[in-house]
């Protein structure tokens, strides 16, 4: 056995905020307290481009397994990584440490709790990505709910309470049913193993009803239509860190899960419900960016342009190709990027004038033109322009789609139009137009902290945007294998 | 009589409770020696349970009337253990309401021997005396602080509901002893004829008397009042260590005598429970006093434990002792933070009154949240692990209704649990409370959140221990 680095990659934030628990939140001690969390998460994001680098890209098998007896002749925890989890382990200690710097500004109370629920829940997100066995991944799924629900209720906005019952609710209602459909898989295979599950294959006869609880579940963590609606609230009232979380990491989740099992383990229900997610994805693509159009609130058009953009995600998935798959992982990382960017935009502006409303803003940009500029960038890449990374993900998810089914690769263009005109027209009406209100003519232009993370975020985001070849050489033999093994047992049972 | 010193835990307590009962007459102020002494002999007897009973193979005494198997002696260990903890913590809160006398462990004991005789009953006559023993005890302890109305009143509902219960409960003994002409356990199940609907009756009728027990809806009227009548630390008492014993006898109840039967009695268990899972869920969302919530709380929990029963198999038995060992765990932690929310010598029980505990308090606010994620069946909380096991030995029976109406219900009843949170961590702070509090007071808070923290990394230890239970 060699060094467990999955493990590791898991328990160390962990013991980070253990040790921020034991060291007393007095005044002074904030910026050590900071300085602890901030480098338990950059230990954690280098040894996590350390496992980037010892990753081998040429085969499609689990790495770095790590299999213990957990529950005795029931479930072992087992963790591993292949090209389609390691990168979203990488985006989440990315963005962490990228959280943990902004706080300064968004949260004035009880920094010491914030950076524990932070790192606490670093653990369960590279919890949910590592692991291979579906009660673990249950376990890490569900887990996340607790900081979550404390980041958005007590460090949220006026409207908190709510937001966070909202969340807690949705998701843990549509979670219950996975741990049914987990259940069940148990009794019908006597194993929860995802590889060996791979192996065995679950009848055919079973795979619909698993497949929608699962779906319940991913469907509002996604979140699709018509269960999106927890995801404005919770990100309007969540402080710009936890925002950023959400929008980052905790969507990619459920993104994450639809290929790693709906995917993998219900192949011919997955080719059944295939019309049902391309409805719905173009249903959230269209629908989604017309609410967008009409928001008043920048958090909120955000929030909903997640939602636009997480309806391509799901549409590319089930392309079942390889250019879709692909297409639609890095649109995840490519959102995960830009939209924490956004949030963390948004809650620059917010900081200085208090006010998330786009009326508010106007003409900053002769007043704040670092800011303009960076603000553009993530704009632009969130419209999917050509030399940013959101342009690659749209690009590869629409050509598969065209390929698949003409109709809806149309109706989801349309969305990218859409797209481009609300993310255009909140640039134009915040930074341009005339600066009426005299107030704004106080704000400061970023200071270094924000600056270092906007910039932070918009190099790989330019970077990926003309070279995605890392990336894609990363992902590209597991998913080529898992749409061989779909193929493979799609065909079989027919 | 060879085995006779099988029943030495039993006959201990008898006569440590002769001993006291005399010491509290002859010997002035002797409260506090005899709560000592009564601690002492509860730990003592779990010590003899332990070492005398548990790895013996199921052995029967007095002309079968009484059994010693692992399901029993495991059972009364954790009786005596949660009587122990409970009488541990009581001594501030009875002192603070002048109620620190000589009664109350001797009757905490005498229950216990009720149980313990419950427990170990293999004959209906054996398991109504042993029911009767721990009721009389309940009735008085509930009325403990008799200066109090509500204390007063409490009591005397318990006693009045409870005897009703008690006397269909005895309708049904007699019509099983009517038509199998016995009233041991293992007689009956070979007697009885398969198609006589009398016996059926009978079981409906000892099930309703049960049910009652463990406060299953739709039997669970009295739980809210009496639970917060009672004084606190009887509550406590309430919520844990009767459903044990009622719980165990349900079991051999259910599947010693009548395993044939379990098309008839299936279904009701099945209702009971999904009837409980769901009602005590709903019902707790309105509550604003925290000992009536967590009598809702403690419903919804009983039915989840009875789901397990529901399966007829093994691992749901199983499952429902492990989930029943968990909850005692959390209820622990949960009675010693409300045992903790004092401030001048006055016990605060709202749940308002917890608002902005985690400014003032944060280790105890900490300890509350970890207690009522787990409550709430949270991973990677051992309340989740808890109906984990439940709903995985319900499934393997492909009971799935019974499943998702069990899941579905726990994501209603998530919401109370969470508007606690909210209330201790989102809302304006009030006065702090008194900090100096009893030292096991703290040590039970500690220790139960950090069994409920760490179970994760050890699950299989529980498992181990309880999966020898086998009565099938």
């Amino acid at each position: 056995m060699n060094f467990p680095i999955l493990s590791s990659l898991i328990l160390l934030p962990s013991i980070g905020a253990l040790f921020l628990f034991f060291t007393k939140s007095k005044s002074e001690n904030k910026i050590t307290a900071k300085y602890v969390a901030l480098f338990t998460s950059l230990v954690n994001f280098f040894l996590s481009i350390y496992l980037w680098f010892l990753f081998d890209q040429t085969t499609s098998a689990f790495q770095f397994v790590e299999e213990r007896i957990w529950i005795k002749g029931l479930i072992n925890y087992k963790v591993g990584v292949d090209g389609i989890s390691i990168l979203f382990i990488i985006l989440t200690t990315f963005i962490t440490p990228l959280c943990i710097i902004s706080v300064n500004n968004s949260v004035t109370k009880r920094l010491n709790e914030f950076l524990i629920a932070i790192l606490v829940m670093e653990t369960f997100m590279i919890g949910v990505f590592c692991s291979l066995d579906l009660v673990v991944f249950y376990l890490f799924f569900e887990a996340g709910l607790i900081p979550m629900f404390l980041i958005i209720g007590i460090w949220g906005g006026a409207r908190r309470v709510y937001s966070a019952f909202k969340f807690f609710l949705f998701t843990l209602l549509g979670s219950v049913l996975m741990l049914v459909a987990i259940i069940s898989i148990y009794w019908i295979t006597g194993t929860t193993d995802v590889v060996q599950l791979y192996e065995l294959g679950i009848d055919t006869k079973y795979q619909n009803l698993l497949w929608l609880a699962f779906f319940s579940s991913f469907a509002v963590k996604t979140p699709m239509w018509p269960v999106h609606t927890w995801l404005p609230d919770a990100h309007v009232e969540a402080p710009t860190a936890g925002s950023v979380l959400l929008a980052a990491i905790l969507l990619k989740m459920a993104g994450y899960g639809f290929i790693r099992f709906s995917l993998g383990l219900f192949p011919s229900a997955s080719e059944v419900f295939t019309p049902l997610i391309y409805t719905l994805s173009v249903i959230a693509i269209i629908f989604t960016s017309l609410i967008a159009l009409m928001q008043e609130d920048m958090k909120k058009l955000i929030a909903y342009s997640s939602v636009a953009h997480m309806g391509f995600v799901t549409l590319g998935i089930f392309t079942i190709q390889q250019q879709g798959i692909e297409g639609s992982i890095i649109q995840m990382i490519s959102h995960g990027l830009v939209s924490a960017a956004l949030f963390l935009c948004v809650g620059v502006v917010y900081d200085r004038m208090h006010s998330r409303l786009i009326a508010t803003y106007g003409g900053i940009v002769t007043v704040i033109p670092k800011y303009a500029i960076l603000f553009m960038v993530f704009t632009l890449a969130a419209l999917g322009l050509p030399g940013t990374s959101g342009f690659v993900g749209e690009f590869l998810i629409l050509m598969a789609a065209f390929k698949d089914n003409f109709l809806v690769a149309v109706l989801a263009s349309l969305g990218v139009i859409i797209g481009a005109a609300y993310m255009l027209w909140l640039y134009k009406r915040v930074i341009f137009g005339k600066l009426i209100n005299s107030e704004l003519k106080k704000m400061i232009d970023l200071n270094k902290s924000e600056a270092f993370t906007l910039t932070c975020l918009a190099i790989p985001t330019l970077y990926f945007g003309f070279y995605p070849e890392p990336l894609i050489n990363t992902i590209e033999v597991s998913i080529r294998d898992l749409i061989d093994t779909y193929n493979f047992s799609v065909a079989s049972k027919q | 009589m060879n085995n006779i010193q099988l029943i030495f835990p039993e006959i201990f307590i008898s006569l440590s409770i002769m001993f006291l009962l005399i010491l509290g007459v002859f010997k002035k102020d002797s409260s506090k020696i005899i709560h000592n002494i009564s601690l002492l002999v509860l730990l003592i007897t779990a010590v003899i349970t332990f070492n005398e009973t548990l790895s013996i193979n199921p052995t029967t005494l007095f002309n079968e009337s009484i059994i010693i198997d692992y399901l029993s002696s495991f059972m009364k260990i954790i009786t005596l253990l949660a009587a122990f903890v409970v009488l541990l913590i009581s001594s501030n809160y009875l002192r603070t309401f002048k109620i620190f006398k000589i009664e109350y462990p001797i009757l905490i004991l005498s229950s216990v021997l009720g149980m313990m005789i419950m427990i170990s009953s293999n004959d209906l006559i054996v398991f109504y005396m042993g029911l009767e023993l721990q009721s009389l005890a309940l009735y008085v302890l509930a009325t403990f602080n008799r200066d109090q109305l509500k204390s007063s009143e409490a009591g005397l509902k318990y006693f009045v509901l409870s005897a009703l219960s008690s006397g269909l409960l005895l309708y049904g003994c007699s019509l099983i002893y009517g038509f199998t002409g016995s009233t041991n356990f293992n007689v009956i199940s070979t007697q009885f004829n398969t198609n006589e609907y009398a016996i059926t009756f009978g079981i409906v009728f000892i099930l309703v008397g049960l049910a009652f027990k463990i406060s299953a809806v739709p039997f669970h009227m009295w739980a809210p009042d009496v639970y917060e009548g009672s004084p606190t630390s009887v509550t406590l008492f309430f919520t844990m260590v009767p459903k044990i014993a009622a719980l165990t006898v349900f079991i051999r109840f259910l599947y010693v005598p009548f395993l044939n039967l379990i098309d008839q009695w299936q279904m009701i268990l099945v209702f009971l429970s999904i009837a409980s899972m769901l009602f005590g869920a709903i019902a707790a969302i309105g509550q604003k006093n925290l000992k009536r919530l967590i009598a809702y709380s403690s419903i919804s929990h009983i039915g989840y434990a009875l789901a397990g029963l529901a399966t007829g198999s093994n691992e749901g038995i199983q499952s429902s002792v492990i989930y029943m060992t968990i909850y005692i765990i959390m209820n622990l932690g949960f009675f010693s933070c409300l045992l903790m929310m004092k401030r001048n010598n006055i016990y605060y029980e709202q749940i308002d009154d917890l608002s902005g505990l985690s400014k003032n308090h944060p280790l105890l606010s900490i300890s509350l949240l970890i207690i009522l994620f787990s409550l709430a069946g949270i991973p990677p909380l051992a309340g989740f692990f808890a109906k984990f096991y439940i709903f995985k030995s319900v499934i393997e029976q492909s009971m799935y209704f019974l499943a998702i109406v069990g899941l579905l219900s726990t994501v209603v009843a998530a919401f109370y649990y969470l508007r606690i949170i909210k209330i201790m961590y989102f809302d304006e702070e009030k006065d702090s409370y008194d900090k100096d509090h009893n030292l096991w007071l703290k040590l039970s808070l500690t220790v139960s959140t950090i069994i409920i923290l760490m179970y994760f990394i050890f699950p299989s230890e529980l498992i181990d221990v309880v999966s020898k239970i086998n009565i099938i």
